[in-house]
């Protein structure tokens, strides 16, 4: 898979590590109320779509910035590409 | 009609006109007692051990596709019990014992073939690791052997003993181990489930669960709804599509697994060797092919084939390991889609939804585990009590901290 880094160009998918699903951005708050249920939900609960599926990679051999990668799990078709920084900016989170 | 030579002579002195279809294609009852969904190998199971050592005479199994379709027939066909934690290897071991008198069982030749699985050791690390692993499966009952370098140069004289980077140390061997025909498997728990009544219902895809309040109480498929008391879902690689029908979010990610075989060599590969250190495992098929693989592609995937950067992976294991197969050419190549949990452990267990139970996350060890899952399924579905071999496979382990997670890689799927 060659995947279009927002700031590199066409990158190989090897260059990447995966993380996983895209909501592992939003890290639940521990000293709030319920937070041993947010924090199952968080760590081990997952949508696990078959189609598209937003999902972290680690550009480790590269720039080692995080991307949030939008791709379809029947097809492997890469659809967008966002610095996952951005991601986290727009959903409110200071860095 | 029962299998036996007697059978084979008679046929063939008469032309082979008496073999017939050995199950049949039964309309779907308006209600059945139990309905498993999934006509793969632990769905088949489960339904035969609930007819077949549960007295449940109203069960159905309703498949999507064709039975034995999916992962039962993408896999390496790899039996063993060589697991380190208590949550596991007595489950497995369980297993190990059902393969060794499934043909008797089900009178049908699954070409169960007891090599020999051998674990390569490359480090000291290895050793300890591995010898520890051996000690628990004693302890559980279960067979393993220390081959040292030299028995293993007996026996696979093929491999490479002097690789810098991979030194042979010597093998973890568990003797009844081995290799199963996996389609037989399908078909021939399929037999054995319809000759005791079970109904095997094809092309006939789930299409959502009949829930009212909180109790499940069938299945709407695309011919129609099917009443149900009791609900099993075994549709590992398609769990969390199918659980999310009934409402439900699952501890597991669905990842693609290559495998491959060669052109058909005569016998170099006695039994199943894995080559921990550099991602890859073979056997021999009886045809003579190399079967083998190595590790996940590492990202989601329901496409049922991977990508080329495995590939060359799998083959720089095999060329480390073997050097002599750089001139064997691949014959073909697939991937099948796995539930991958995130402790690497399966599920079997209720869920929230009454009379709605679940079975999946086998991860790539789902093959090895088929009649242990069926059983254990189908005492889970007929008492509502787990099997004692499979008490620790709950649901809700995560929640509760009672992970049984034996690479120790944490939640992160891609790992295990």
């Amino acid at each position: 898979m060659i995947i279009p880094h927002p700031l590199l160009g066409p990158c190989d998918a090897q260059e990447f590590t995966y993380l996983g699903d895209a909501s592992l951005i939003a890290r639940p708050d521990g000293m709030a109320e319920g937070a041993a249920d947010a924090f199952y939900d968080y760590l081990y609960l997952r949508d696990n779509p078959a189609g598209l599926h937003r999902e972290l990679w680690y550009h480790e051999q590269g720039d080692r910035s995080w991307l949030v990668v939008t791709r379809n799990t029947l097809t492997h078709e890469i659809v967008t590409v966002e610095l996952a920084r951005d991601v986290a900016r727009a959903e409110g989170r200071g860095r | 009609m029962r299998y036996s030579g007697f059978r084979i002579l008679k046929e063939a002195l008469t032309g082979h006109k008496g073999w017939r279809p050995v199950w049949r294609s039964p309309e779907p009852k308006p209600q059945y007692d139990i309905v498993i969904v999934g006509g793969g190998g632990h769905g088949l199971a489960t339904a035969y051990y609930l007819a077949s050592k549960f007295g449940q005479a109203r069960v159905a199994v309703i498949e999507k596709g064709w039975i034995g379709g999916g992962n039962v027939g993408r896999n390496t066909t790899i039996i063993r019990s060589n697991y380190l934690l208590d949550g596991n290897e007595p489950f497995y071991e369980f297993s190990l014992k059902l393969w060794e008198g499934l043909e008797q069982d089900l009178n049908y030749n699954a070409m169960v073939s007891q090599r020999g699985i051998l674990n390569l050791i490359h480090t000291d690390a290895q050793r300890d690791a591995y010898t520890r692993r051996g000690n628990a499966m004693l302890l559980q009952g279960a067979d393993e052997q220390y081959l040292s370098t030299d028995q293993i140069r007996r026996e696979y004289p093929v491999l490479n003993f002097n690789d810098a980077r991979f030194p042979l140390k010597g093998g973890l061997a568990q003797r009844r181990g081995g290799t199963v025909r996996h389609d037989a498997v399908a078909w021939g728990y399929a037999r054995g489930a319809d000759l005791r009544g079970v109904d095997i219902i094809q092309n006939c895809e789930v299409t959502g669960f009949r829930i009212e309040n909180g109790i499940c109480r069938g299945v709407e498929t695309s011919r129609g709804f099917i009443g149900a008391g009791k609900v099993g879902v075994a549709v590992a690689g398609s769990s969390s599509r199918v659980m999310a029908q009934a409402g439900l979010r699952l501890p597991i990610e669905s990842h693609v697994l290559q495998a491959f075989v060669s052109e058909g060599l005569k016998p170099v590969m006695p039994g199943v060797i894995t080559f921990g250190a550099g991602h890859f495992y073979c056997s021999q098929s009886d045809k003579g092919g190399l079967v083998f693989g190595g590790d996940l592609d590492g990202y989601n995937s329901y496409a049922q084939r991977g990508n080329l950067p495995v590939v060359e992976d799998v083959a720089e294991g095999a060329m480390a390991l073997i050097p002599g197969l750089g001139r064997v050419r691949l014959l073909r190549m697939w991937a099948g889609v796995m539930d991958m949990s995130m402790d690497g452990s399966p599920i079997i267990d209720r869920t929230p939804v009454e009379g709605l139970y679940f079975n999946g996350g086998w991860c790539y060890g789902g093959f090895k585990a088929t009649p242990a899952s069926g059983w254990c399924f189908a005492h889970l579905l007929a008492t509502d009590t787990p099997h004692p071999t499979a008490t620790a496979y709950r649901l809700d382990r995560f929640r509760k901290g009672l992970m049984i997670d034996e690479k120790g890689m944490g939640a992160q799927p891609n790992l295990h």
